[in-house]
């Protein structure tokens, strides 16, 4: 490559041409200077990009960057303050979901948009306009049933929404595109919720896409993921365009150094393992899912203080039952759970509060905040009950304040301030906030699931030192993950979960990817070794 | 240059007070013209029941009669909405709160002290309307069963019930067969500030307050209001709502409760008809046009009465049907809801998305 045209790559406003340059699929969609205002921040400014047919294309930024929003500005659900945007060369007016969606262009939202009330086929449907009154909802779960086997997506067209777990719900999603032939797909943090497997799932369903021609937007924080699934990269930072690159000319090192603005090191300083007593006892555990079906199977485990206890498994093999039972959300069918010696067994999650129990769950809009009050309140929610945020019944505004302000200080949520309303914040400072709170008002355990989930490069590793610092000041983690990376680097101890059961329970610095990998297929310990 | 409606990042604390004043004016605007379409002057009429709301002492004082038992139903209701449980069976439980007052009146006295008479009256209204906000509350709770519905139906329930009352059982023998109970004791009468307007103003006022105080600043009102936002995350943070939800209810039906005891111990003194006059309904309307805020809802109170009481002399002085208070009443209702939106949405203008808004 000669100077010159290394240098075009590297200004942002050629870059455009010298890719069409090397590629001559057509471009389908082109947005043109598009800025977004909302009050008290740009989330984007003047950004210009295009996509080809075919193309995948990642969409990089830190927490706050403006990815949604540029995406929403997309598919019309937010308008921009100025700007266009071609799609097939023609410029369109995207005034609403249905306008973008007729044009092809369908999105996956970061936080799910399923009405919970009503079945799979039904969520897939609604919305769409060319139905008979009466559809044939026969038809469409069959045709449903052939999409999701095509794609490998299980889910049962008849089952309710509000059933299914996390990762269930995001296949429900894409299903719904695909059953709507979408030929442009916005992926907004997919993966954030799918356990590898299912993302090696999503892979193949974008390749097969793109032979079909269909193009797509990816929208992550996971670098491996740009590397593998995406051609070109592009970075967002404060609202801005800041790098365009193809990916093959870049690495994760130089694109989290693009995003955050400095060198990310992935390197924790982790005191000794110096487990003490035990804070967590759960013995003999069975419990069942809201279908009544058994969900654990006899479980039993202790998390010591000053240890990380580790959870993996894909999703949906009874962690979620696991954390609810040992935080008071749900009954327990038999066998005991204990805090710190006392019985805390089918008892209500305020008894497990007082017991000094936190819990970072993995549902944040719906559980862990109230979205539609301000960050203030939802930062005080764990705390109000008693000093200095309280005190003989009285709320103490003022100490309220104080503390919101310190806390975003300390964990650097992004907000106008703290009255804003929570679900204004993007994504990833909403579980920020959420850490925030929980972090800080954790006296004995911790129990957190895929706290690093939607947040940034820097703001993940930021999570990890304070689950660690948790750690080191004697306090006990439960920390459910689907990335081993993540629980081989801080856990102490980590065990396995298939089908409701422990595969078997290992000591982080004695174990691997491939054995880890082998147990969450289903197979015991001894199996393995 | 193109107009679109977006959501504001928060609520203008100024739009509070704003609103339920522009929702009166558009409704005056609005029922303008349908006065208009019947060929009649509306600043005339207007004028008519400003005076006879405003114009003299004894007009007044009726105002401040009439909007007693709304100030009070609405502070009721506001409770309830606040955990966004839609009781809108406030009627219902001011009459029940109006049939245990009348009950204490007519029979408990026989037994207690004359002294003690009025604040078992009072504790009995609050516990009449408080059971009967809690039979929704508690099926809601226990069984999840749909509060519109049951609320609203108790409503009829106890109005009927309270008919049968002074109809059949508790009729005076030597009323002539006037439909009424005998008239109270003199212990049971509360007594009165100043003509008509009873010692329930300053109950209203002072639980008006203490609602306030209660919602805003306690730790209990904070609970409520996660309870009312987010469910979930209320289960989350160990907060007992279907403790809660009856709590809750109770209280909100008391409050309704006590307005049907401030009607019978302080106006009528005998239980007769007229307790089911609407207030529960009006009720719900100055609750969403004070915001859900107690103190607010006192001056939507007044001016709630000012259009009832004005109608009335509107049909008296002007030959038209007192039916014009309630239409104006109804009408406050579109712009409040227009006015809901402005206060969540703002209207801006954009440059050119080019064809893109059309
Ligand atoms: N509806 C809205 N109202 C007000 N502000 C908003 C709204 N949506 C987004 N913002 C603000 O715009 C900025 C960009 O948010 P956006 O959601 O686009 O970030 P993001 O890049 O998707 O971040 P994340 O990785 O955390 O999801 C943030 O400061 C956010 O607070
Ligand atoms: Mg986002």
């Amino acid at each position: 490559m000669s100077d010159n045209h290394a240098k075009m790559k590297h200004s942002i406003g050629t870059s455009n041409r010298w890719e069409m340059y090397l590629d001559n699929r057509e471009v389908i969609l082109e947005m043109r200077n598009i800025t977004k205002k909302f009050p008290g921040v740009t989330a984007n400014d003047d950004i210009s990009f295009s996509l080809k047919k075919g193309e995948v294309l990642a969409l990089l930024g830190e927490n706050g960057a403006g990815k949604s929003s540029l995406m929403n500005v997309l598919v019309g659900l937010y308008r921009a303050d100025a700007g266009s945007i071609y799609v097939n060369g023609q410029k369109v007016s995207i005034t609403s979901p249905s306008v973008s969606s007729s044009l092809g262009i369908g999105m996956i939202h970061q936080e799910f948009m399923l009405v919970d009330t009503m079945t799979v086929a039904e969520n897939i449907i609604l919305g769409i306009k060319d139905l008979n009154l009466v559809p044939d909802m026969k038809a469409i779960s069959e045709k449903i049933s052939e999409i999701s086997e095509q794609y490998q997506l299980k889910v049962n067209p008849s089952s309710y929404i509000w059933q299914l777990s996390v990762g269930e719900r995001q296949r429900v999603e894409i299903l719904k595109l695909i059953f709507r032939g979408a030929n442009i797909l916005i992926l907004d943090e997919p993966t954030a919720v799918l356990t590898p497997q299912e993302s090696k799932e999503l892979n193949g369903i974008i390749n097969q896409m793109k032979k079909e021609g269909k193009s797509a937007i990816f929208i992550t924080h996971k670098m491996d993921e740009v590397m593998a699934f995406s051609e070109d990269v592009y970075v967002l930072k404060q609202g801005k365009l800041v790098a365009s690159k193809r990916t093959s000319d870049t690495n994760p090192k130089e694109l989290a150094r693009m995003m955050v603005g400095r060198e990310v090191l992935f390197q924790f300083d982790k005191g000794e393992y110096k487990p003490g007593k035990s804070v967590l006892t759960v013995k003999d555990l069975c419990a069942v899912n809201s279908k009544g079906l058994e969900a654990l199977k006899t479980i039993s485990f202790e998390v010591k203080s000053g240890e990380i206890f580790g959870i993996a498994g894909v999703a949906g093999n009874g962690q979620q039952q696991l954390i609810d039972s040992v935080t008071g959300l749900q009954k327990i069918r038999c066998g005991s759970v204990y805090i710190n010696e006392s019985d805390c067994s089918n008892k209500n999650p305020i008894d497990y509060i007082k017991a000094g129990v936190s819990y970072i769950p993995s549902d944040r809009l719906g559980m862990g905040v109230a979205g539609t009050m301000t960050v203030l309140n939802n930062l005080a929610m764990k705390g109000y009950r008693d000093k200095p945020f309280s005190s003989h019944g009285l709320l103490i505004k003022s100490y309220f304040k104080k503390f919101a302000e310190n806390m975003i200080d300390l964990f650097r949520i992004s907000t106008p301030g703290p009255e804003t309303i929570v679900k204004f914040l993007s994504g990833g400072n909403i579980q920020k906030a959420i850490l925030a709170r929980e972090i800080d008002s954790c006296r004995n355990l911790l129990v957190a699931a895929y706290p690093s989930r939607g947040l940034d490069v820097g703001a993940t590793q930021a999570v990890r030192t304070r689950l660690i610092e948790q750690r080191d000041e004697g306090k006990a983690v439960l920390l459910v993950s689907e990335e081993l990376d993540e629980l081989l680097m801080i856990a102490d101890r980590i065990a396995v979960m298939f089908e409701g059961e422990f595969m078997g329970i290992v000591d982080s610095s004695n174990t691997d990817r491939e054995e880890l990998g082998l147990m969450m297929t289903g197979m015991k310990r001894d199996q393995v070794k | 240059m193109k107009f679109v409606f977006e959501k504001r990042k928060t609520q203008l604390k100024r739009l509070l007070f704003l609103i339920p004043f522009i929702s009166f004016v558009g409704s005056l605007f609005l029922s303008g013209l349908l006065l208009l379409a019947f060929k009649t002057n509306p600043l005339m009429v207007y004028g008519a029941m400003f005076k006879g709301a405003f114009g003299n002492w004894f007009n007044f004082q009726e105002t401040l009669v009439k909007a007693i038992p709304l100030m009070l139903a609405g502070c009721g209701v506001i409770i309830a909405f606040r955990m966004r449980f839609w009781n809108i069976g406030a009627e219902g439980q001011l009459v029940m709160g109006g049939i245990f007052a009348a009950w204490v009146s007519l029979f408990l006295i026989d037994f207690i002290p004359p002294w003690l008479v009025l604040p078992a009256a009072f504790t009995a209204a609050l516990i009449g309307g408080g059971l009967w906000a809690g039979i929704p509350a508690i099926l809601k709770a226990k069984l999840g069963v749909d509060e519109t519905l049951t609320s609203l139906m108790l409503n009829y329930v106890a109005i009927i019930f309270c008919q049968y009352l002074y109809n059949v059982v508790w009729i005076d023998p030597n009323g002539y067969g006037f439909p009424g109970s005998k008239i109270f004791d003199k212990a049971a009468w509360l007594p009165r500030l100043t003509g008509r307007v009873h010692l329930g103003l300053i109950f209203a006022l002072i639980i008006a307050l203490v609602l306030w105080f209660m919602l805003k600043k306690t730790k209990w009102g904070f609970e409520l209001k996660i309870i009312g936002e987010s469910p979930m995350t209320a289960k989350y943070l160990g907060i007992n709502i279907p403790k809660n939800i009856i709590i809750a209810l109770f209280i909100s039906g008391g409050i309704s409760g006590i307005a049907g005891m401030g009607e019978v111990t302080g106006i009528a003194h005998r239980l007769t008809h007229g307790l089911d006059m609407g207030y529960g309904f009006t009720a719900i309307i100055i609750a969403w046009m004070s915001q859900l805020n107690p103190i607010a809802a006192i001056f939507v109170s007044i001016l709630m009465s000012v259009l009832l009481v004005g109608g009335d002399q509107v049909q008296r002085t002007m030959g038209l049907p007192s039916a014009i208070g309630l239409l104006l009443q109804g009408m406050i209702l579109f712009p409040l809801l227009a006015g809901a939106l402005f206060s969540e949405y703002r209207v801006k203008s954009i440059k050119s998305i080019g064809e893109a808004v059309k």
